[in-house]
């Protein structure tokens, strides 16, 4: 089986890629988070069981 | 069309090739700079249209049509890398200079496209998401697929995507498209043309090379100039639009009337510069000048509105 071995230049561009990817999606989350506060308010929590 | 024989052209990574992008690189798909006006000119519209959205929603909103310009910036480079490699303005962004993969590209694009319509029609309204999916195939396939390599009127139609915009931030708050919106779009689409050639003036050898038909490989410089000086006098016309139409105020309409006039001068020093002139100084000074200008422009705009909303003066 061939495996690729990344470089040293490579191994860094994928390690940036992946902090950038973790930022937007933390960001992601407190941004939908917020924007279901704001649209459906406190009442979202009040629903029937 | 100019050609030079002394060019070699660079050689595209080959398919499967490991490559080396970066976060930066990602980003500098998205066109930051292209982005950066779009922003701003969305952000305007957003803040002169009646009524109110919450900050949140607001902020989603310019973030929304930031992101789907950036999609449609990123289109753009995957189709056009065969070009963008020939030309030294471009022939170093990611795709051409080998360092993200074309068909990464083309996911990244179409991935962030359909993020930024379904988040700005989920959370702000449905009709400026349909206007921002609008801009986006406007850009990508009306003028990056058909129009830039087929006719010299190419950056005149295609313009309206970069026009957009201020409508979509309109429509962000009043989930309507108005007249008054429909003037915003016009300040924009007018000022495109002269700003693209006065850049194509200087950088015909370049769009040569490439194979597109700019106005002035074309139909030559001297047709290009007079162009030029027409569309300063329609873009300056459109700049006091607002203060007509009674939407901004007189303060406004001087800043423009000014902004518009030395726009008109820059051109007419284009207009004066001698046909084959190499160094082509008068093009690069209103290129640069037409980026103040829409700037300004808005700019202007901005504080017209956020007087108006804040303190209930008209300026």
């Amino acid at each position: 089986m061939d495996h690729v071995e990344l470089t040293e230049r490579q191994k860094k561009a994928r390690r940036s890629r992946s902090v950038a990817l973790g930022i937007v999606l933390a960001c992601l989350v407190v941004l939908f988070y917020v924007v279901t506060i704001i649209k459906v308010g406190p009442g979202i929590f009040d629903r029937p069981m | 069309m100019a050609m030079t024989n002394d060019y070699k052209a660079p050689t595209m990574p080959a398919a499967g090739q490991v490559l080396d992008g970066d976060a930066g690189d990602f980003f500098a798909l998205l066109k930051p700079r292209v982005m950066s006006l779009v922003v701003f000119t969305a952000l305007v519209g957003l803040l002169m249209a009646p009524g109110e959205i919450h900050p949140v929603l607001g902020f989603i909103a310019v973030l929304s049509i930031a992101v789907g310009a950036g999609a449609s910036g990123a289109l753009n480079m995957w189709y056009d890398a065969d070009i963008d490699i020939l030309m030294g303005r471009t022939a170093k962004r990611p795709v051409p200079a080998g360092r993200i993969s074309a068909d990464a590209t083309l996911a990244f694009g179409l991935f962030l496209s359909v993020f930024s319509v379904a988040m700005l029609g989920l959370m702000v309204n449905w009709l400026s998401a349909g206007l921002l999916a609008f801009t986006i195939f406007f850009y990508a396939v009306v003028y990056t697929m058909w129009l830039k390599r087929s006719t010299p009127h190419n950056i005149v139609i295609g313009g309206a995507a970069g026009a957009f915009p201020p409508i979509i931030g309109w429509a962000c708050v009043t989930n309507s498209i108005s007249i008054e919106s429909i003037a915003l779009f016009a300040i924009i689409f007018l000022w495109t043309p002269a700003h693209f050639w006065a850049l194509a003036l200087f950088k015909a050898e370049d769009y040569g090379r490439a194979g597109v038909p700019m106005l002035p490989n074309v139909a030559g410089e001297r047709a290009t100039k007079t162009q030029i000086v027409i569309y300063s006098v329609l873009t300056a016309v459109s700049g006091v639009v607002p203060t007509l139409m009674g939407f901004a105020g007189i303060a406004y309409g001087v800043v423009a009337a000014l902004l518009g006039v030395a726009f008109i001068w820059y051109a007419v020093q284009v207009w004066r510069m001698a046909d084959g002139d190499k160094k082509m100084i008068p093009a690069k000074k209103l290129f640069g000048y037409s980026l103040l200008y829409l700037f300004g422009i808005f700019t202007a705009l901005l504080v017209d509105a956020l007087v108006t909303k804040f303190f209930g003066v008209v300026v």
